[in-house]
């Protein structure tokens, strides 16, 4: 068999039952005793006419505070958190909606030599979505943003779409909304 | 930045023609739900050659046996599931997720919104996980699961399929994708597995029915092996 590799096909209406269900659902992406400042991650999914996407999942990958992965092929020398995996994953509510406990993870190294400012690996997935979606959040107004090399590479009138927004009511909690389609179409990634 | 802070990995990059592209209009939902505008290429960093690992206490023994985990047996064709996960330099992915979903024999998924009126499996839950071996393989025991109809256009059907979830080795090699029966005649007709352009990556979908691998007076076996993206040979790599 030639080596190529094989392809992706929609999750569908019912991935509840393999990836989310029960125990497969990660909501806390850091724990409670996790090192950090606490964020509280509400998302949105919404389709190209503005409605609600109540069969998305999402998946989160990210640092720990001192912008470590955990992962052996993170070689650098910080300290891991037990208490900071780094991964979350939820399905959609029928608001579209699902809502991670984390940390803000610190800085990784990105390419060209240049750290990348805090940001949290997004995929999105869903009935209708062919192949899954990876953004990233980042977090407004957060001064090494203007420094980010992949920041960088997203047109300026398009990167506040991969801006989360911290909620004026609520600290520590912040809204991302991912607009699969439409006018305010979210920055999707070719990974 | 100190050297050992960064190695130099990165993953191939998909040939376009072997996935679907996001917006399928015979696929009806994509059209609310697929970008329209274009795709920012992402330079593989940290980031995106780590990703979330899995291990053995994630994991339980029925698990990969969705036959044995109600107090009967489900109704259906047993089969047992194998095959190989490798990278596209035909390396062995080892100790990596795999989970899968599925109908049950009837066409009737457990799950609250599936509203298709056949039977229901009190034995059958349709979900397992398992992780690879050192070898990159994996087994599950399962049913065959029916075809089903859905809304899609007049008379649409799915083909019997099993959904499939892998993680790799990095937030760059995460995978859900659907892996059908060989010959099955409603193939032609569903727009999810014709949404693939190549024909040869569309071939990879379909299982192969395993002689090897079926057991005497027990259970038929299919083989499915699915190829993540490798490496990028790189002189650099640590
Ligand atoms: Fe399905």
């Amino acid at each position: 068999m030639e080596p190529v590799p094989i392809p992706s096909q929609t999750v569908g209406p019912f991935f509840h039952l393999g990836c989310t269900a029960a125990t497969r659902s990660v909501s806390d992406v850091a724990g409670p005793n996790a090192k950090g400042e606490r964020v509280r991650l509400i998302c949105r999914v919404l389709d190209g006419d503005g409605q609600p996407v109540n069969d998305a999942m999402i998946e989160i990958w990210q640092a720990n505070a001192d912008g470590k992965y955990h992962h052996p092929d993170d070689l650098q020398e910080k300290a891991l958190d037990p208490d900071c995996r780094g991964f979350g994953r939820l399905a959609t509510d029928e608001n579209g909606t699902c809502i991670f406990e984390t940390i803000k993870p610190g800085r990784v190294p990105g390419n060209m030599g240049k750290l990348q400012a805090p940001h949290l690996n997004v995929s999105v997935f869903g009935r209708g979505i062919l192949r899954r979606l990876p953004t990233r959040i980042y977090f407004a107004a957060e001064a090494s943003n203007s420094e980010d090399p992949i920041l960088a590479l997203v047109p300026e009138e398009r990167r506040n779409t991969l801006m989360a927004h911290p909620d004026l009511h609520s600290r520590g909690h912040w809204h991302f909304d991912v607009h699969l389609s439409g006018e305010d179409e979210t920055v999707f990634f070719d990974v | 930045m100190p050297k050992e802070m960064t190695r130099n990995i990165t993953y191939r990059r998909h040939d376009p023609n072997s996935q679907p592209t996001s917006l399928h209009p015979p696929y009806r939902a994509t059209i609310r739900r697929a970008p329209r505008k274009p795709l920012i290429v992402l330079p593989h960093t940290l980031s995106e050659i780590t990703g979330p690992v899995y291990g053995h206490d994630d994991i339980a023994e029925t698990d990969s046996d969705l036959t044995r985990q109600h107090a009967g047996e489900p109704l259906g064709e047993r089969i047992i599931l194998t095959g190989d996960v490798l990278d596209d330099g035909g390396r062995p992915v080892p100790h990596t997720l795999v989970e899968i979903w599925q109908a049950n024999a009837a066409g009737r998924y457990r799950h609250q919104m599936d509203e298709h009126p056949a039977p229901m499996d009190p034995n059958f839950s349709g979900a397992g996980r398992t992780l690879t071996d050192a070898n990159g393989r994996y087994q599950f025991v399962t049913i065959k699961p029916g075809a089903y109809p859905w809304s899609n256009h007049d008379n649409a059907w799915r083909p019997a399929h099993i959904h499939f979830s892998l993680f790799g080795p990095a937030f760059a090699t995460r995978l859900v994708t659907q892996m059908y029966f060989p010959g099955d005649p409603l193939l032609p007709y569903d727009p999810i597995f014709q949404s693939v352009p190549d024909e040869n990556a569309r071939q990879r979908l379909i299982s192969e029915f395993d002689l090897t691998t079926t057991k005497p007076d027990w259970a038929l076996g299919f083989r499915f092996d699915i190829i993540l993206r490798g490496r990028e040979a790189t002189p650099f790599e640590a």
